[in-house]
C-alpha cells in the first residue's frame, strides 16, 4: 500500500511525574492498528521509561511499564535509545527491560527490539520519517 | 499544503494553545489547509464551554470555536484523555451516566485513531506543547 508512512514517536520525559509517557504509549498502541511503519525513540529522561524493575507502589501511580513488553506483538520492533542519554545517566542497555519481537520471516526467531544508537545516528533516522510525534 | 495539528497542553497554563491558534491563522492566511486539530493530554481542556476568563483576557476556548467555524476545521478531543479530565459531550454524558456535559460548540470527542489518520492524510503534522 502506498499509504504507509514512517511514524516516529519521540519520548523524552521521565515515566512518572507527568502523564506524557503513559499517554504516548496509548497513542502507539492505538496507532499500531493502522499498519504504518512505526519507530520509537527514547532520549533524555525518556530512557527511564524503559528501566527494568519499576515499582510505583510508594507513589500511588499506576506502573505501566509492563505494557512495553507487548509492543513486539503489535509489530513495533524499532525501539531506539540514545547512547548519550544513557551515558549521562550512568545507565547501560542492561538496566533496561529486555524487549523482543518474533521475526515471521525467520521461523519466528526472537530478536531484540531495543537498539542503542548515537545522537548522530538518531538524527539520520529522524530525517527519514514522515510523521514525528513528540511526547 | 495540508496541515494536521496536535495540541498537548491546557489553554491557560501553557502558551501552546495560543501559539497553535496563531500558527493556524497564519497558515490559512497563506492559503494552506488545516484539516484537523487533535487535542491530547491536558489539551482537552481547550474544549470546555465552562471557561469564563476575565473580559480583558483572551477566551481561548471561544477562539477555537470561532476559528473552526470560520475555516471549517475539525476540532477533535481525545476520548481517553477527556474521560480522565472530565470533558464530556452528549454521548459521553449518556455512556458514563454523567449529570451534564461541557463540550464547546465546534468540538467533537473521538478516538486516538483520528490523530493517526491526521498523520497519514496531512502533508505535515505539527505538535504544540512540551
Amino acid at each position: 500500500m502506498s499509504n504507509v508512512k514512517k511514524f516516529m514517536y519521540i519520548n523524552n520525559k521521565a515515566p512518572y511525574g507527568t502523564i506524557y509517557a503513559w499517554e504516548s504509549l496509548e497513542v502507539v498502541l492505538i496507532g499500531a492498528a493502522f499498519d504504518q511503519d512505526v519507530s520509537l525513540m527514547f532520549t533524555g529522561d525518556g530512557v527511564y521509561q524503559l528501566m527494568k524493575g519499576q515499582d510505583t507502589k510508594e507513589v500511588g501511580i499506576k506502573n505501566f511499564s509492563p505494557t512495553y513488553a507487548a509492543l513486539g506483538d503489535y509489530d513495533i520492533n524499532k525501539i531506539y535509545v540514545e547512547k548519550e542519554s544513557l551515558d549521562a545517566r550512568g545507565l547501560t542497555v542492561d538496566d533496561l527491560m529486555h524487549l523482543v519481537w518474533e521475526d515471521e520471516d525467520e521461523d519466528w526467531a526472537e530478536k531484540d527490539s531495543i537498539k542503542v544508537v548515537t545522537s548522530a545516528e538518531l538524527a539520520e533516522i529522524l530525517d527519514q520519517q514522515d510523521v514525528v510525534l513528540s511526547f | 499544503m495540508k496541515f494536521g495539528i496536535q495540541v498537548n497542553e491546557g489553554p491557560y497554563t501553557h502558551e501552546a494553545s495560543v501559539t497553535a491558534i496563531n500558527f493556524i491563522k497564519s497558515a490559512v492566511a497563506k492559503g494552506h489547509e488545516v484539516f484537523r486539530v487533535f487535542f491530547y493530554h491536558d489539551g482537552v481542556n481547550n474544549g470546555t464551554r465552562y471557561a469564563t476568563p476575565p473580559q480583558d483576557d483572551i477566551n481561548i476556548q471561544q477562539t477555537w470555536s470561532d476559528l473552526a467555524k470560520e475555516h471549517n476545521i475539525d476540532l477533535v478531543i481525545c476520548v481517553a484523555a477527556a474521560q480522565r479530565r472530565g470533558l464530556a459531550d452528549d454521548g459521553e454524558q449518556e455512556r458514563n451516566k454523567l449529570d451534564g456535559n461541557n463540550i464547546m460548540d465546534g468540538f467533537r470527542i473521538s478516538g486516538l485513531g483520528q490523530l493517526i489518520e491526521a498523520g497519514i492524510e496531512c502533508d505535515r503534522l505539527v505538535v504544540f506543547g512540551d
